[in-house]
């Protein structure tokens, strides 16, 4: 049981919060303390949107320890608007749906689970955005 | 201050098999003193044990490799430990027993890859390799090592219009050339057909784009250039070029995922260091984990321009007769991915080849031959090339 391995990315996990560089601006998720474009110190928190495009998928048939019940699911890369691309999960859309460039919006979802007594992980997973809203 | 020049002078390897009646030491020792004999020396004179590994720890419940290996080979007492670089390890290990000889810290270095992987069931192994990539922000989201790299696959195939088909080359020729290596995992032939059907592990990576797991053991002896003819007449390889890059672990991290920069700033390096170029080089056993990784390496490397490396293998020109053979002994495909042992099987087979010891894979008139080992997906990249020494 891990638990402050988890409890301190709930910034991260819960509300994508990230960093933005205040020397060249880029945005940063996750968050590093050094700007890997310009090696400047970066601790500036930065809110991202949630919402991006898919860059890349996959659905997996084997899962690692904790994730075999979820099996078959889809990973992704997912570029979000403001820059960065953040691997995560696909939820709530279905398989033939998923295309590289779809529009894709943040939601909470839970991750894993470490057994019957155990922690319960939540954090981001990207869904379809509504046609309206894309 | 002056390097020295470090040759190859022995080598031995296990074979790449689910091992279930040896242990991770015995694996080590039968290869370590294969290389010992073959390099005619005896314990005492050597100086040093470097030994790579990725995942003793989850997977045989044993760290501390270094000396637990070096006192069940007859070596207690000597410098020894374990260098972990994820599957990069063994020629991260290789690169250290090299800079010592170079350097002139020691005379007669053993360098060993080991890794024992079918002591746990498949998920724990899935859990470990993933341990290559970012804990945080890749592997708690369930993707597995095959699901980062299947990232990469489906990415390459939309953006230089390449269909899955298109891999089956890479595979084809791992497993020829298997076919006739005696310490390769899978030695029967692959067809197109038998690659399109596999059966499919993370879409679009299928289970013959996939390297095998399995356990192994390869070793190789070091030693100044000047003073292998003490030990050997013919045979000696010359290390031409040690390079290591590094890029960033998770793949999310790098501004350009489909181009491997660590592979192409460690093949540079090392292309600088021999003062050769991708043409001069022979042969090139490159880290085929996956068939998209060949892909990439041979573009990183500067054998195919970006997004070509596929065609370069459509052409045949990565088999036996063709201009850049690769995987010449079956590559990880198909001899067997045992991770931290995989980058001192490269070299022992580049080694081989160099010393015309290749049998029925030999590339003939072979003189300069190319190891690269990556770490993770490509974020650890360590390049050798050797020569035949006259």
């Amino acid at each position: 049981m891990d638990i402050p391995r988890h409890w301190r990315l709930q910034r991260q996990r819960y509300a994508l919060v990230g960093e933005v560089c205040k020397k060249c601006g880029a945005r940063l998720f996750p968050p590093r303390d050094v700007c890997p474009q310009c090696s400047q110190p970066a601790y500036e928190p930065f809110q991202f949107s949630g919402k991006g495009k898919v860059y890349s998928y996959s659905t997996l048939y084997q899962a690692p320890a904790g994730y075999e019940q979820f099996v078959p699911y889809t990973v992704a890369l997912v570029q979000l608007d403001e820059g960065p691309l953040v691997t995560a999960q696909l939820t709530d859309v279905d398989q033939d749906e998923i295309q590289i460039g779809m529009p894709v919006e943040m939601v909470t979802r839970k991750l894993r689970e470490e057994g019957e007594d155990g922690l319960i992980i939540y954090g981001y997973k990207f869904r379809k955005q509504p046609a309206e809203a894309a | 201050m002056k390097m020295r020049d470090v040759s190859i002078i022995g080598v031995g390897q296990t074979k790449v098999a689910e091992h279930w009646d040896r242990s991770l030491r015995h694996l080590a020792g039968e290869a370590i003193l294969a290389a010992m004999k073959d390099a005619h020396i005896e314990p005492a004179a050597v100086d040093a044990l470097y030994v790579g590994n990725m995942l003793s720890g989850l997977l045989n419940g044993q760290e501390h490799l270094g000396a637990l290996i070096a006192d069940f080979v007859g070596l207690r007492g000597i410098e020894a430990l374990k260098v972990e670089a994820a599957c990069g390890s063994g020629a991260a290990a290789l690169r250290l027993g090299y800079a010592m000889v170079a350097g002139g810290i020691h005379d007669l270095v053993v360098v060993c890859g080991v890794e024992k992987m079918t002591d746990t069931v498949n998920a724990e192994t899935t859990t470990g390799l993933a341990m290559a990539a970012d804990a945080d922000y890749e592997s708690i989201h369930g993707v597995t090592f095959v699901g980062i790299n299947a990232l990469l696959m489906r990415r390459y195939m939309y953006e230089y219009g390449v269909k899955h088909e298109d891999f089956a080359p890479f595979t084809v020729n791992a497993h020829r050339n298997a076919a006739s290596n005696p310490y390769a995992m899978f030695r029967e032939r692959v067809t197109v057909e038998q690659f399109s059907r596999a059966r499919m592990i993370a879409d679009p990576i299928n289970l013959l784009d996939s390297s095998g797991i399995g356990d192994g053991a390869a070793a190789v002896v070091l030693c100044p250039s000047t003073m292998a003819g003490e030990y050997r007449r013919e045979g000696v390889v010359r290390i031409r070029a040690s390079a290591m890059a590094t890029d960033a672990v998770a793949v999310h991290d790098r501004p350009d995922p489909l181009w491997l920069s660590a592979a192409e700033a460690s093949a540079f390096k090392a292309y600088q260091q021999a003062g050769v170029g991708p043409r001069d080089i022979d042969l090139f056993e490159l880290h085929d984990a996956f068939t998209i990784m060949s892909a990439l390496s041979l573009e990183a490397a500067g054998f195919a321009e970006r997004g070509k490396g596929v065609r370069l293998a459509q052409a045949g020109e990565i088999a036996r007769e063709g201009r850049i053979p690769i995987c010449t002994m079956g590559g990880l495909k198909a001899r067997g991915h045992p991770v931290g042992a995989t980058g001192v099987y490269q070299v022992v087979e580049v080694a081989l080849q160099l010393r015309g010891e290749a049998g029925p894979n030999q590339i003939p008139n072979a003189r300069l031959g190319m190891a690269q080992n990556i770490g993770g997906s490509g974020a650890t990249v360590i390049t050798h090339i050797l020569e035949a020494q006259d």
